[in-house]
């Protein structure tokens, strides 16, 4: 099998995005440390064949944001991300 | 009280916490040989969007916990909600809820989840291309459903791969679909075999099948990709070089597996 083949996308990420910040972060876009681009968490490449998830920036490949969890704790390296931009959850209207 | 409409803002906020909780098989379709659907009662099911997975988690009696995501195939409105399941040989959740569940049985459910890989048929103006290959099939379908169910008439166009026409998922739905003609365009490609008088598409998607079968790239069509990465590859690759701007494509990878 190829490593290419275990690729995958930020959607893959949702459900474990939401357990740790309790929001809908696949459509919080995620600026890169490295390139500077900017794009939706939903579109990083993600790799979750390892003790942790790696998730890469789909413009340069470089890492993101590393999650590892274990004997009840949760280790979350977002380093790879300058700055993480999102709709205010506060300032949202309606339905609630 | 008023009927609580699920746009994205408001889906995100209900959303906070994700929970899991029971959810009861009410009905099993076998839709081939490898693949089934579940309708499931969820009674703390908050609605979805088309495009949205929710996550199963099965525990075993010494407390071992295997959990996997599946693609809600359903559309929103129904009372139910929909999972659409390839067995994977070696698996650990697939072969159980493709081969062992009956009606009755109960699991535990946690969603919807993902907010990216997501249609809504409400807000959407512009044309709407869904390439699929195998059960990548299932989240495009409940765009498809929810397109219906919400008499939305953007045109319409599903490129699916398919091993072979027993492989084909949904294949008598899609059927009807194509046959309303009401903006709906099905091609079918089976790329190991086709029955006798095959007239759709013979062989795995690539550009020249691509540039046949999708708008031009100035039409502005959203695009959904989702199959196995191999797949998702090609196909965001070629529509790339077709000339779609890479932020009107969405993908959804399934990992080498195809489920």
């Amino acid at each position: 099998m190829l490593q290419s083949d275990l690729k995958l996308d930020g959607n893959a990420l949702a459900g474990l995005l939401q357990e740790l910040f309790g929001l809908e972060m696949t459509v919080a876009d995620a600026h890169c440390r490295t390139c500077r681009q900017v794009n939706q968490m939903g579109r990083a490449e993600v790799y979750m064949n390892a003790p942790g998830v790696v998730a890469r920036c789909p413009a340069c490949g470089q890492v993101l944001m590393r999650v590892v969890r274990g004997g009840g704790r949760v280790w979350l390296d977002l380093s790879g991300i300058r700055c993480l931009e999102l709709t205010d959850p506060g300032q949202a209207t309606g339905g609630g | 009280m008023g009927r609580l409409t699920l746009t994205p803002r408001n889906l995100a906020i209900s959303r906070g916490a994700l929970k899991w909780q029971l959810a009861r098989v009410v009905e099993i379709a076998k839709q081939t040989q490898r693949v089934s659907s579940l309708l499931l009662d969820v009674p703390a099911w908050p609605g979805h969007q088309a495009g949205q997975h929710l996550d199963v988690r099965l525990t075993a009696e010494d407390g071992y916990q295997a959990q996997r995501s599946y693609s809600i195939a359903s559309a929103p409105g129904g009372g139910h909600v929909e999972m659409t399941v390839e067995v994977i040989a070696d698996g650990e959740v697939s072969p159980y809820l493709v081969g062992e569940v009956v009606v009755g049985d109960r699991f535990e459910v946690r969603g919807p989840i993902g907010g990216f890989f997501v249609w809504d048929p409400d807000a959407a103006t512009q044309p709407l291309l869904l390439i699929g290959a195998g059960s990548g099939v299932v989240p495009l379908m409940a765009m498809l459903r929810s397109r219906r169910e919400r008499g939305s008439r953007v045109p319409a166009r599903l490129l699916y791969s398919s091993r072979s026409f027993e492989d084909i998922i949904f294949r008598e739905e899609l059927e009807s679909i194509a046959a309303a003609k009401d903006g709906v365009e099905v091609r079918h490609t089976l790329t190991r075999a086709q029955p006798l008088g095959w007239s759709g598409y013979a062989r795995r998607i690539d550009r020249a099948m691509l540039e046949e079968v999708c708008w031009p790239p100035g039409e502005g069509a959203g695009v959904y990709v989702c199959g196995p990465t191999s797949f998702v590859e090609v196909a965001a690759q070629a529509l790339v070089d077709i000339g779609y701007p890479p932020p009107s494509i969405k993908t959804e990878r399934f990992g080498p597996t195809g489920g």
